[in-house]
């Protein structure tokens, strides 16, 4: 239970230590790389249930907190703690924790060892994010979290891989830079870094925006937003698979997580009156993108396209509660838009992971991501292919699948809000399906046409469990939604209200006035 | 047994058998798919009919009761739950029939195909999908098995995923229902707008109090929102039942096998866009403007299409146009509101439709393969059990008295005749030349197919592949796994009109879950006239449908039976008309053009110029030159690339601290 010992403590540094012991082994031992950091991202995994089976689902309170002074000139502390908005992203992180290290088994020959310590460190790191509650820590995380991620794209990556580092660099730190400003703002005025004080602390509208603008520049990189989204598809492109999956499945969603967790609760006026831009801007996500990831020649970057146009249904779930808070008093819609944001996020999380394990499957046998190098895998393939069709069908979306349910609950909650919203919203129907099936039918489908093709092997034990058990949870999500969103209730609730009361001092003293 | 495990195992079984037939392919072997996939489905159907038998004769209440919570949010709650009434076990019946019948016939259409286990799970899978549509009780669970038919719709067609034009089908197929899925699934956002609810008794209760609502969709313009919901769900159904100009996938899926044809494209999946509109009679009925625009795309479709059967070579294509306007005639009867008429329409349809498509496949096998009516002909000696029940299913689709088509056919026109709405008269004028069409374009397939000398040519050293027109063996009856279905399929091709009419039409059968506004309702005025089956079918020879669907035999028999060659002499004489029709209109020519080849130009326009160009080449790239440029004026100690990002940032820093101070 809680609080006798530090399970999120555990959580970050479980892997991390892991990592630097892994690393520590020497590349010279690659068997016992693998296995040790099976072992620490396996061992992560099943301590990481406890918060699911512990976890508190009637309260929005912090649970599993831990506080210790850290930086004390500064006010600075180490503080942790989850609620309905991290425990299932903490989940997704170290469920992948376990799916990248078997993903890499094989395809990683050199520097195995180097390559799991990364992935192991970027796990804890990523905990880490999804559970600080000081914002300096946080930052701190969100930061460090960036250094392992470019080594793996850096060493293990593609050919033109220096130009996509630098362009996520470029895109990523500067976004954050203006978060960092923000962030020591804050400080400076309420004389705390605790997150939990910002929001409670109250400020202008002007500053507000200011702080809003700051996190947005910071979040929408991360995300991505349109137009601070091409970063994506030339990372994704040169990255590894393993790369590519924690890439897609979890460092996207720290955007949506820094949202709820910072631009919402801690400037929730300013939100308010930019509702229409982060609205727009997430509509032009989910309706151009679809067009352009639909001419795309290289499947991971399609993938990476279909990724920006389903975060767009999150930050649209997200700033729909404006919108209908603005309509007046009927509130209903505001907490299944951001309850379809946060089930976008993990689903998503499933669904691209599993699509990137797809095409590095290909990847490792023909060494080509080019839509035109394949067709007819199908013949070769057959297990491969009915996994392959699943998880792009889960991408357009269908029923059953957990891609159904995020955006079923956001184009509900949209057309609470307004008719056109929920319209543009839903042509991801047809352009999901169109970008998703046209390359089923170009890549799986058809004649098989050249020799490469014809001696395809079908996938092994492992490739077949990986992507097994990821389409367990897809059917799992889609089928029984109830488990995951009874998690976030609480805190959705709560959030709700917040964001729903002025935080504006000039409103607060005038009415203590009176 | 408990109803509620029967009501519960009614899906289960075929998606066990589904997944046994599937995952379980190599363990289960061939006779082990097919074993297991029939006993599923045939358990399904048996218990189907012990459900429907209960509601007739014991008296058995509507049931209406949720499986299990999928999701509370935001205080909805999204469920998966039955609603079994007489409207749902009749479609469950129908559903499990035509699906049990084509299972079996697949054991002998499908003998030689390497994907057998594949395709029996596949047909599984789709009637426990059709199952949970006609079984749902909310809208939720109504839109997955909605999808869910698209799906195995989607593998079905690209079954032989070799092919490129049934990979290109398929593909066709999924989209276009997408964009009526688009609208569906605003409407059903509509539905929860309007009521908050998705469940169908809640969503029903609350419908009186809709009307008079208004939505604001274009600016100053504020629309009834009943009718904004309504043709939503309608653009929904549109796409599923394949109406105009959503009507393009249905012949293109063809490409799949027979048998699919005959249970997805003909009898159950496409019928689940008029199986809905009749569900939501109850939100229909509030929105005369709905109606009247359903009835319009209903006769279009049903006499539009009917007309490209006429000239049609591919014998499935002209079933396929065939089925096209069949859909059309139940959707202009949901628009006059006789939804019993409808669902009567349907569920005839359903066993005289399936017939003629697996009839069709029965010649089909015969001439290995060859689908062109042109090397057709004669095949009524060889073939006596498939010829005879082409002639009957025939019979029942031109509406000859007694068959079971006749009097759905006739209720519908009849129906549209009583009808007052919006449109009426031009929808009455429509699905009566229809019936000219209809007969014209039946008796014309039964003449090239069957009568007449053979137009093909029989060579014992054709090999595999043989030129059009050139069989290596002599045409012969199929098996008997083929020929039972057929003939179990004719039994009610005639005789399931004739006894259920009183009951489905003007008894108390479907009222429970249709709901008609007493100044809408045609079919008790049809009941004032109705004396019962026979006096109907004795009365058809004074009505003016009956002279006409004779017209269409006469003028079949002359041009394809007397006179052969009138129909080429024709064709020359009217040589536009032809090619309109021929070519359909140039309606795939058009969306190939405008939206196929119009989204991807546009995708690329917003790539090229865009994304690549304007972001990354003006911003991205061109920044990082600028701060590069600008760096190599103020400093010449080193040139890095990093170093210069590392610039720019420092720069945007002070930059931003310089208006920070500017503005506190």
């Amino acid at each position: 239970m809680e609080g006798n010992w530090p399970l999120l403590s555990l959580l970050i540094w479980l892997p991390i230590i892991g990592g630097c012991i892994v690393a520590a082994l020497g590349s010279q031992r690659a068997a016992q790389s693998r296995l040790l950091a099976l072992i620490v991202s396996g061992l992560t995994f099943v301590l990481s249930l406890d918060l699911f089976t512990a976890f508190k689902r009637d309260t929005a309170q912090m649970q599993f907190v831990e506080n210790q002074p850290w930086i004390e000139n500064f006010n600075i502390n180490y503080f942790l703690g989850v609620d309905g908005f991290s425990v299932p992203l903490i989940l997704l992180t170290t469920f992948f924790g376990v799916l990248v290290v078997l993903s890499a088994w094989e395809s990683i020959r050199n520097r195995v060892n180097q390559y799991m310590a990364a992935f192991l460190i970027m796990e804890g790191l990523m905990v880490g994010v999804f559970s600080a509650l000081d914002g300096f820590l946080f930052y701190v995380f969100f930061e460090a979290m960036l250094i392992p991620m470019f080594l793996v794209i850096g060493m293990w990556g593609g050919p033109r891989r220096v130009y996509a580092t630098i362009k996520f660099f470029l895109y990523t730190f500067l976004g954050s830079v203006f978060m960092l400003i923000g962030l020591i703002y804050l400080y400076v005025q309420s004389g705390s870094w605790s997150i939990m004080d910002w929001h409670a602390y109250p400020l202008t509208l002007n500053v507000q925006t200011w702080l809003f603008l700051g996190f947005l520049a910071a979040f929408s990189v991360k995300i991505p937003m349109w137009p601070v989204h091409t970063w994506l598809p030339d990372a994704h492109v040169e990255a590894p698979t393993g790369g590519s999956v924690i890439l897609a499945a979890i460092m996207l969603k720290i955007g949506g997580y820094g949202f709820i967790r910072f631009s919402l609760p801690i400037t929730p006026d300013a939100s308010m009156t930019l509702d229409w831009l982060i609205i727009l801007l997430s509509l032009i996500a989910v309706v151009y993108i679809g067009f352009v990831a639909l001419v795309q020649q290289d499947m991971k970057k399609l993938i990476a396209y279909s990724s920006i146009s389903h975060m767009g249904f999150v930050t649209l779930g997200l700033f729909i509660a404006f919108a209908i808070f603005q309509h007046g008093p009927d509130t209903k819609g505001a907490a299944l838009g951001i309850e379809g944001a946060m089930v976008q996020m993990v689903s998503h999380g499933f669904i691209s992971g599993a699509l990137f394990l797809c095409v590095g499957v290909l990847y490792d046998r023909m060494h080509s991501r080019m839509i035109h190098d394949y067709g007819g895998v199908a013949n070769t393939m057959p297990w491969f292919a009915m996994f392959a069709v699943f998880f792009f069908m889960a991408n357009a979306g269908l029923p059953g699948t957990s891609g159904f349910v995020g955006e079923f609950m956001v184009i509900l909650a949209a057309f609470q809000a307004n008719f056109w919203y929920a319209f543009l919203a839903a042509i991801t129907l047809i352009l999901g399906a169109a970008y998703s099936l046209w390359l089923v039918k170009r890549v799986i489908f058809g004649e098989v046409d050249n020799k490469e093709v014809a001696e395809l092997q079908d996938i092994n034990w492992r490739e077949a469990l990986i992507l097994g058990v990821l389409a367990v949870a897809v059917l799992l999500v889609g089928l029984w939604p109830a488990p995951l969103v009874d998690l976030m209730h609480s805190s959705v609730a709560e959030l709700l209200v917040h964001i729903n009361q002025s935080k504006l001092p000039v409103a607060g003293a005038a009415a203590a006035g009176l | 047994m408990e109803l509620q495990t029967t009501l519960l195992l009614i899906p289960l079984l075929p998606l066990a058998a589904a997944a046994i037939a599937g995952l379980l392919r190599k363990q289960v072997g061939r006779s082990g798919a097919h074993w297991v996939a029939i006993l599923g489905v045939g358990a399904a159907f048996f218990l189907s009919a012990w459900v429907l038998y209960q509601q007739i004769y014991l008296d058995l209440d509507t049931v209406n009761y949720t499986v299990y919570t999928w999701m509370v949010s935001d205080g909805i709650h999204f469920e998966v739950g039955f609603l079994v009434d007489h409207l749902t076990s009749l479609m469950m019946c129908v559903v499990t029939f035509v699906s049990l019948m084509v299972h079996i016939y697949t054991i002998g259409y499908m003998a030689e195909d390497p994907g057998y286990q594949r395709f029996f799970s596949y047909i599984a899978l789709f009637t426990f999908s059709m199952l949970m549509l006609v079984m749902a009780n909310n809208f939720m669970q109504l839109f997955f098995g909605w999808e869910a038919v698209g799906l195995v719709s989607y593998l079905l067609i690209g079954f032989w995923f070799n092919r490129e034009s049934a990979i290109f089908a398929n593909l066709k197929a999924f989209l276009v229902n997408r964009v009526g899925d688009f609208g569906f699934l605003l409407g059903i956002a509509a539905v929860l707008y309007a009521t908050g609810s998705l469940n169908y008794a809640e969503v029903f209760a609350q419908a009186p109090e809709i009307v008079g609502r208004t939505i604001s969709i274009i600016p100053g313009m504020d629309w009834q929102l009943i009718t904004v919901i309504c043709v939503c769900l309608f653009i929904g159904a549109m796409g599923k039942s394949a109406q105009a100009p959503l009507h393009v996938w249905l012949p293109d899926s063809m490409e799949g096998p027979t048998p699919i044809s005959a249970l997805i494209h003909a009898a159950t999946m496409v019928t689940a866009g008029i199986f809905m509109v009749a569900r939501m009679s109850p939100l229909f009925e509030y929105s005369d403007a709905a109606l009247s625009f359903v009835m319009l795309i209903g006769v279009f479709t049903a006499l539009a299409m009917g007309l490209i059967g006429i000239v049609q070579n591919d014998i499935k294509r002209v079933i396929a146009y065939s089925t096209l306007s069949q859909l059309g005639y139940m959707t202009v009867a949901l628009g006059v509101s006789a939804y019993s008429a409808a669902i009567f329409h349907l569920m005839t349809h359903a066993f005289f439709k399936a017939l003629l498509f697996l009839g069709a496949g029965s010649v089909i096998i015969a001439l290995h393969h060859q689908q062109d009516m042109r090397y057709m002909g004669g095949l009524r000696k060889q073939m006596p059990i498939t010829w005879l029940t082409a002639w009957i299913g025939t019979l029942a689709l031109v509406g000859f008295p007694f068959f079971s088509g006749f009097f759905s056919k006739d209720a519908i026109i009849e129906a549209v005749a009583e009808s007052t709405r919006f449109g009426s008269s031009v929808a009455y004028w429509g699905v009566v030349l229809g019936v000219l069409v209809t007969s014209f374009y039946s008796f014309r397939l039964l003449y090239l197919v069957f009568h007449k000398q053979a137009r093909y040519e029989v060579d014992h050293h054709a090999g595999n592949h043989p030129p059009d027109g050139v069989l290596e063996h002599e045409p012969h009856e199929s098996p008997a796994v083929v020929t039972i279905p057929l003939i179990l399929l004719a039994i009610p091709s005639v005789l399931i009109g004739y006894f259920t009419i009183q009951p489905v039409l003007f008894g108390p059968w479907l009222s429970d879950a249709i709901m008609v506004l007493p100044q809408n309702d045609v079919m008790a005025e049809l009941a004032q006239h109705f004396h019962g089956a026979t006096a109907m079918a004795m009365h058809a020879p004074s009505t003016l449908p009956f002279w006409l669907m004779i017209a269409g035999f006469v003028l079949a028999t002359l041009i394809y039976y007397i006179r052969p060659s009138m129909a080429s002499a024709l064709q020359k004489k009217l040589p536009q008309l032809h090619r309109i029709l021929f070519n359909k209109y140039y309606w795939d020519e058009f969306n190939q053009l405008v939206f196929v080849r119009g989204t991807v130009n546009l995708g690329q326009q917003l790539w090229q110029k865009i994304d690549a160009g304007f972001i990354d080449g003006l911003l991205v790239n061109g920044s990082a030159k600028a701060v590069g440029a600008a760096a190599q004026r103020l400093r010449t100690l080193q040139s890095g690339y990093l170093f210069q990002y590392a610039f720019a940032m420092i720069i945007g820093l002070i930059a931003l601290l310089a208006i920070w101070v500017v503005l506190a």
